[in-house]
C-alpha cells in the first residue's frame, strides 16, 4: 500500500520534471553508450555540447555532431562563423548536401542567435552550432529553444586558441557533454590508415553517469561502431560468468 | 578636393571658381597649390559622399518609386509614369533642380528613354536640363565622346589610343569587335532603398505594384504601434496579392517622418510568398532598426517584387510524413545575417578538392549529384592550403614527418597517393599541373589530409612543396 503510494508519487514527480514532448531519445544502436544515457540514447528537444581535443579546429566534434544530425529527419542547420567545413566529408557520414543549410555568422553572438533561431523552428532534425563561449544563461534559452520544437542541439564548442579551451570547464545547460579525441586508427595487416577511432567521453549527462569509451568513427550511415579487438574485451567477463 | 590615387595625391573634385582658375580633375595636388597659391584643400571622403549619396537617392524617392545612387555622382531615377504627379517632365525638373539648388547641390539633370543616354546627356549635355523627347535619343547622342557612354576608364583609354572620340556607333561603318568592346562593362548600381537588392535594369516589376499605405493623423512613433499597424498593412497586402494570384519576393516597407526623411525598411523572401504570419515576422524584426525622429506620418508596404503564386495541391503519402517547410526559417535567417549567407553546398564536377564544392541557394531544388564517396575527404579544409615543412622521399612516398604551424609530428601511418591532375580547360599552365594526396597518421592518431604541388619528379608539374590541405576527424 505504501509502496504503491510511493510509487505513484515517483511518477507524477517524474511527469512534472520531465520535458513538456516526453523522453524521446535518438539511440547510438551501441548497447554499452545506449545503456550509459538515460532514456537509453542522445536525447531529443535537448542541447548537447561537443568538444574536440583539437579544440582548434574540432574535426573529430563535427563529424560527431554530423553523425548524429544524419541519423535524424528534416533538414539541418549549421551555424559558423568560420566556413572551413569540408561538405564532402559530411555526405561520408551519412548527412547528404541536399539536408544541410549553412548559416555564416558574423560573430559568436549573432551564432547564438540563429542556433536558437534554429531550435525554435518546427521540423529541423538537428541544429548545430560552432560557438566558442557559451554561457549558462545562453545555454538554458537554447535548451528551452530545442524543448518546444524536439529538435536535437549540437553546440561544437570550438575556441579561437587552445587556452581558451579551459572555458569548458564551465557549467551550462546542456543535457550532455561529450569530448572527442582521435586516437590511432586500427592497425591494418598492410601499409595504410585504417577505420578512425575516437576516444568518446561523456563528461557529463544531466541523470546519468559520466563514462568513458572507444569507438570507430561514423560510418556512411553516421553510425559508431565498437572496435572488435574492444568488444571482445567487454563481452569477455560476462562470457566467463556464463561458462562459470 | 584631394585624394589618393595610387601612390600620390591628385585633385579629384574642383569647384567652379577653383576650375575657372585652371584647376583640372586629374591633376597632381601639388601643381594645384603651384598654380594659386590661396587653394583651400580638403581631404576627399569618398565614404561619406557615396553615404550622402544613397541618403539623396532615398530623397529621391518621392519623385518616383525607383530611385538609385549612380556612384560616384550620379542618381537615377526610373520616372516613368511619375512625371504628371509633378506637372509634367519639364516641371518636374525644375522642381528637383530647385529642392536641390536650395540644398546647396548644383545639379545637371537629364531625362531621355534610357538610362545610358540619359547619363551621357546629364554630363556633355550644353543644357543643364535637358529633356529628349522619346524615340531621339540615337540622333542627340551621336557625337557623343566616349567618356560619357559609361565604360570603364580603361577601355575609354584603349578606345582613345584606337582614334575613337566619339560613339563609334554613331558614325555608320563599325567593326563589330569595337562594338563589343563599347559594352557597358562596369555593373550599373543596385536599385536603392536602403539594402543593396536586385538592379533596377533587372527587377522584374509587375506592371502595378502592389503597394498598400496608411497615413496617420497624430504622428506615431512607439516600436509598439509602428508592430499594430504594420499586422494591419501585412494583412491588406496579403488580400491585394491573393487578388493578383501574386507571393512577395520583396517588400519594401517605407516610413514617411515628419521632418520629410524617409526610412526605408527592405526584406526578401527565398521563395514567393503571401503568409501574412511570415512577413509580418520578418519586417516585424527590422522594426527596431527604424528611427522614429518625431514621429511617423506615413507608413507605406510594397511588394517591390512579386512572383506568380499559384495554389498548389501539396502530394500527400499515407505512409510518410511530409519535410517540414523550412522557407520561413531560411527567410528570418538571411534577413538576420545576408541573403548570401545562408546557403547550401552543392557538388561540382572536379577532382580539384576546392573547386568541388559550390554555394547554392538555401532554397535552391537540391541537385542528384554527389560527391564521390570511395575517397576520404578531411572534415576541416584549409584554405588556403598552409606550407609545411617536411622530409620525405621522392616521389612516390608519404613524409617521415612535417612540421605544421611550429609542431612537428611524426608519420606513423599514411596513404596514397591519390593524383589530382590540373584542370587544363581552366588555366594553360594546369595542363600539367599534379597534386600528389596523402593521408598521414601522427603518433597521437591526430590525422592530416596533406599534398605535394608536382609529381615529385618532374618540375614543370609543380614547385615539390608540401602543403596541408585538411584535417581528418
Amino acid at each position: 500500500m505504501q509502496r504503491s503510494a510511493v510509487e505513484d508519487l515517483r511518477r507524477r514527480v517524474e511527469r512534472l520534471a520531465a520535458p513538456r514532448r516526453g523522453r524521446e531519445a535518438l539511440p547510438f544502436g551501441i548497447e554499452v553508450i545506449d545503456r550509459a544515457l538515460p532514456g537509453g540514447g542522445l536525447a531529443v528537444g535537448a542541447l548537447h555540447e561537443v568538444a574536440g581535443d583539437g579544440a582548434v579546429h574540432g574535426a573529430a566534434a563535427a563529424l560527431f555532431a554530423a553523425g548524429v544530425a544524419a541519423r535524424t529527419r528534416g533538414k539541418v542547420l549549421w551555424c559558423f562563423t568560420r566556413a572551413d567545413l569540408f561538405a564532402p566529408s559530411l555526405t561520408q557520414v551519412g548527412l547528404s548536401a541536399a539536408r544541410v543549410i549553412y548559416v555564416e555568422c558574423g560573430d559568436d553572438k549573432t551564432v547564438l542567435a540563429c542556433f536558437e533561431e534554429g531550435l525554435r523552428h518546427q521540423g529541423l532534425g538537428a541544429v548545430v552550432a560552432e560557438v566558442a563561449r557559451l554561457s549558462m544563461t545562453a545555454s538554458r534559452r537554447l535548451q528551452l529553444a530545442a524543448e518546444t520544437s524536439g529538435a536535437i542541439g549540437i553546440a561544437i564548442r570550438r575556441w579561437r586558441r587552445q587556452t581558451e579551451a579551459a572555458d569548458f570547464g564551465q557549467p551550462t545547460a546542456a543535457v550532455t557533454r561529450w569530448r572527442v579525441t582521435a586516437l590511432p586508427s586500427a592497425p591494418l595487416p598492410v601499409p595504410g590508415v585504417g577505420r578512425a577511432r575516437w576516444q568518446l567521453e561523456l563528461i557529463r549527462c544531466r541523470a546519468g553517469e559520466s563514462a568513458d569509451f572507444v569507438v570507430e568513427a561514423c560510418d556512411a550511415k553516421g553510425r559508431l561502431h565498437i572496435p572488435a579487438d574492444v568488444a571482445n574485451r567487454l563481452l569477455a567477463p560476462q562470457a566467463r560468468l556464463a561458462t562459470a | 578636393m584631394v585624394g589618393r590615387e595610387g601612390n600620390r595625391n591628385v585633385v579629384t573634385a574642383a569647384d567652379l571658381s577653383a576650375r575657372s582658375l585652371g584647376i583640372r580633375i586629374g591633376m597632381a595636388a601639388t601643381q594645384a597649390q603651384a598654380l594659386v597659391a590661396e587653394l583651400v584643400v580638403q581631404e576627399a571622403d569618398p565614404d561619406g559622399d557615396s553615404a550622402s549619396l544613397d541618403r539623396l537617392a532615398v530623397w529621391a524617392l518621392r519623385y518616383s518609386p525607383v530611385a538609385a545612387a549612380d556612384p560616384p555622382d550620379g542618381l537615377v531615377l526610373d520616372t516613368t509614369g511619375a512625371d504628371h504627379l509633378h506637372g509634367g517632365e519639364e516641371a518636374m525638373l525644375a522642381d528637383i533642380a530647385g529642392r536641390l539648388a536650395a540644398a546647396g547641390v548644383r545639379a545637371r539633370l537629364a531625362i531621355s528613354d534610357t538610362w545610358g543616354a540619359s547619363y551621357a546627356l546629364a554630363r556633355v549635355s550644353a543644357d543643364e536640363r535637358a529633356i529628349v523627347p522619346a524615340g531621339r535619343t540615337a540622333e542627340l547622342l551621336a557625337g557623343a565622346p566616349i567618356s560619357a557612354l559609361r565604360l570603364d576608364p580603361d577601355t575609354v583609354a584603349d578606345l582613345h589610343k584606337l582614334g575613337f572620340d566619339t560613339d563609334p556607333r554613331s558614325r555608320g561603318g563599325l567593326a563589330s569587335a569595337v562594338d563589343v568592346a563599347v559594352r557597358p562593362a562596369r555593373l550599373p548600381p543596385a536599385r536603392s532603398g536602403v539594402r543593396q537588392g536586385g538592379r533596377t535594369d533587372r527587377a522584374v516589376r509587375p506592371p502595378d505594384v502592389v503597394e498598400v499605405r496608411r497615413v496617420f493623423a497624430e504622428p506615431i512613433a512607439a516600436p509598439e504601434t509602428i508592430h499594430r499597424y504594420l499586422g494591419k498593412l501585412v494583412v491588406l497586402l496579403c488580400a491585394a496579392l491573393e487578388e493578383g494570384g501574386l507571393g512577395a519576393r520583396r517588400l519594401d516597407l517605407l516610413f514617411g517622418r515628419v521632418d520629410d526623411r524617409v526610412w526605408a525598411v527592405r526584406v526578401g523572401t527565398s521563395t514567393a510568398t503571401r503568409d501574412v504570419k511570415r512577413l509580418t515576422r520578418l519586417l516585424g524584426d527590422k522594426i527596431e532598426t527604424v528611427e522614429p525622429g518625431f514621429g511617423i506620418e506615413t507608413m507605406r508596404l510594397a511588394a517591390t517584387l512579386a512572383e506568380p503564386l499559384h495554389p498548389k495541391q501539396t502530394i500527400s503519402s499515407l505512409t510518410e510524413e511530409p519535410e517540414a517547410d523550412v522557407a520561413g526559417l531560411i527567410d528570418v535567417l538571411a534577413n538576420r545575417v545576408g541573403e548570401d549567407r545562408v546557403y547550401r553546398y552543392a557538388a561540382v564536377a572536379s577532382d580539384v578538392p576546392e573547386r568541388a564544392v559550390a554555394r547554392v541557394a538555401a532554397a535552391a531544388l537540391a541537385s542528384d549529384d554527389e560527391w564521390p564517396a570511395g575517397w576520404p575527404r578531411p572534415a576541416r579544409l584549409l584554405q588556403p592550403p598552409e606550407a609545411i615543412e617536411t622530409l620525405a622521399l621522392l616521389p612516390d612516398h608519404p613524409p617521415v614527418s612535417f612540421t605544421w604551424r611550429g609542431i612537428r609530428r611524426r608519420v606513423k601511418r599514411a596513404d596514397g597517393p591519390e593524383r589530382v591532375f590540373g584542370e587544363w580547360w581552366k588555366a594553360a599552365p594546369e595542363l600539367v599541373a599534379v597534386r600528389d594526396y596523402f593521408r598521414v597518421e601522427d603518433d597521437a592518431g591526430e590525422r592530416f589530409w596533406i599534398f605535394r604541388a608536382g609529381d615529385g619528379e618532374n618540375a614543370a608539374t609543380g614547385s615539390q612543396r608540401w602543403y596541408l590541405h585538411g584535417i581528418f576527424a
